[in-house]
């Protein structure tokens, strides 16, 4: 067993008094002089420890501008980003995250790829000269198989399909037990079975080790399945517009994203981001 | 498969209808040794002269691999300086481009002032010579690293030199082993010039030294010498780059979606 570091530790069994991820005012704007995109404007949120929020909205609304605030990817042009009641950078969190495209390296094979964080990552890394050939050799494979990639560890990335490169890199947001857990839409290129299979992994894995999650993407199935709580972003300049608390009990199902609260929750949420989305933009 | 076999065909062919020509002209059109001897005379002084040419041989492959070790170690430093920040990169190559465009042949007497005639300026020569084409390619390589590759290991808090070593190294080793085959046959090209200059040894000084014996033939026993060589580092080095770099042959753009 691996031991996190002290302070994180602590902070984990402790009842947290502030929430463990917070934007305060966070205004942040791509680009400089006159060819500027405020992405996101005097944004607010807060997500308690261990929380599984869903954030949704049109694209381009700033969803993974928020993903890469939180992760410190980028710095944001005004207002503050806290993680653990400090600064990015400067907190003791483990970060996973999960990007939009799988983002492979591609002159690694599979294994060595979802292998990367923990050669990174202390308290991994320390150990990892020792370890990389069984123990955490084993854990990726295992891993992988999880998430249906068994036998495909010595694939090179050009070797395998988008949908399995984006279940790969999944896995490599999870392989380190990231405290945090940063999703961008990372079912997105996956077929339908797959993609409900995967909730189903993901909400385990969300049940066993209680990680901060913050998931977006565009299917509101997906949300209301994996959320507590779901925010709804509108478009540019971004924002939250609406907080919803999603109360199905847990485990959740597939056959229960038919039940009638459910249908009813995701055509609310529907309504509102079509409601949100920039006239010229709404889909015919 | 078929296609390569029959390109590789087709460029043994010419090279040997080359010779062949070359051999026929100097027959057909009685051109006389000491103006350009035919090549089968030129094998043949290779093999009566030999015992001499060889230590020849040794020398200007001894300092041409020198150099390009020399040129290899400060040519990834100095790419790696510049490539890992763009900043740097946008700087320093026009200075590069600069320098690397000066002939370089004229540093030669400013290294025989210095270290005195010999091994040593021939292999300031190569190395000089060689550690243009490795700074630039590696900066290269270093400062096109995509972002979004460089971000998977800023979401883990990787340090610079993690994302060094672990992205961008990796990522810029195609360009370095493809700078390899260029700077191999440019350090070859500097030592040859330094030993003509200031040496008494190294297939260069041969040359010299036949041409102003008028020993025609022998100077071209050297040029073959020479140019087998430089095939034979130049396909060693093809051949490392194609093993070492197969994944950029199969990815057109780096799997990122
Ligand atoms: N690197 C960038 N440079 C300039 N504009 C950007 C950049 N990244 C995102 N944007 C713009 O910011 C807005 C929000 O982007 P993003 O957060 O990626 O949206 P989402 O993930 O919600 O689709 C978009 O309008 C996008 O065009
Ligand atoms: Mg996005």
């Amino acid at each position: 067993m691996m031991h996190a570091p002290l302070a994180a530790t602590a902070s984990m069994d402790e009842p947290a008094l502030e929430p463990f991820v917070q934007l305060q005012d966070v205004t942040h704007t791509y680009g400089r002089l006159s060819r500027t995109v405020t992405a996101l404007d005097k944004t607010n949120l807060k997500i308690e420890q261990g929380n599984f929020v869903a954030l949704v909205g049109p694209s381009g609304c700033g969803k993974s501008t928020i993903l890469k605030l939180i992760t410190g990817l980028i710095s944001a042009s005004s207002g503050a980003v806290l993680v653990a009641g400090r600064e990015i950078g400067a907190e003791p969190v483990r970060v996973g995250m999960a990007f939009q495209n799988p983002t492979m390296l591609p002159w690694l094979n599979l294994r060595d790829n979802v292998m990367l964080p923990l050669k990174i990552v202390p308290p991994f890394r320390q150990e990892y000269r020792r370890k990389r050939k069984r123990e955490y050799r084993d854990r990726v494979e295992a891993l992988l198989a999880q998430v249906g990639l068994a036998g495909f560890s010595d694939k090179f990335p050009w070797q395998l399909s988008g949908g399995m490169l984006q279940r790969a890199s999944l896995c490599r947001a999870l392989i380190h037990e990231p405290q945090l857990l940063m999703l961008d839409e990372p079912f997105g290129a996956l077929d339908q079975f797959t993609r409900e299979e995967l909730w189903g992994v993901m909400q385990n894995l969300w049940l066993s080790r209680k990680p901060t999650v913050v998931l977006v993407t565009h299917d509101l199935k997906e949300a209301a399945y994996l959320a507590n709580r779901i925010c709804v972003m509108q478009a540019r300049p971004g924002r939250i517009i609406d907080d919803n608390e999603v109360p199905f009990p847990r485990p959740r199902t597939v056959a229960m994203t038919y039940e009638p609260g459910f249908v009813s929750l995701t055509q609310r949420l529907r309504e509102l981001i079509v409601a949100a989305s920039p006239s010229q933009e709404v889909a015919p | 498969m078929k296609g390569t076999l029959r390109r590789r065909a087709g460029s043994i062919a010419l090279i040997i209808g080359f010779f062949a020509f070359w051999q026929f002209a100097c027959a057909a059109f009685g051109i006389k040794d000491i103006v350009l001897p035919e090549p089968s005379q030129i094998i043949v002084t290779l093999f009566d002269r030999l015992p001499a040419i060889w230590p020849h041989a040794v020398q200007t492959l001894y300092a041409t691999l020198i150099g390009f070790g020399l040129g290899i170690f400060f040519g990834v430093l100095i790419g790696v300086l510049i490539g890992s920040s763009r900043l740097a990169y946008d700087t320093a190559y026009p200075l590069l481009v600069g320098f690397s465009t000066i002939p370089k042949v004229a540093v030669v007497p400013i290294f025989v002032l210095w270290f005195g005639a010999g091994t040593v300026p021939a292999v300031l020569t190569a190395m000089i010579l060689c550690i243009f084409p490795i700074v630039v390619n590696v900066a290269t390589g270093l400062a096109t690293t995509e972002p979004e590759l460089e971000d998977v290991m800023r979401a883990l808090k990787a340090s610079r030199l993690d994302i060094l070593l672990n992205v961008g190294l990796p990522r810029a080793m195609p360009y370095f082993f493809a700078s390899l085959k260029v700077a191999i046959t440019q350090a070859f090209v500097g030592t040859v010039i330094a030993e003509t200059v200031a040496s008494n040894r190294g297939i260069g000084n041969l040359i010299m030294i036949a041409s102003s014996n008028f020993d025609v033939p022998l100077v071209f026993a050297g040029l073959l010498i020479l140019a087998v060589l430089g095939v034979a580092l130049y396909v060693i080095f093809s051949f490392i780059e194609a093993r070492v770099t197969g994944w950029t042959r199969r990815t057109d753009e780096f799997a990122l979606g």
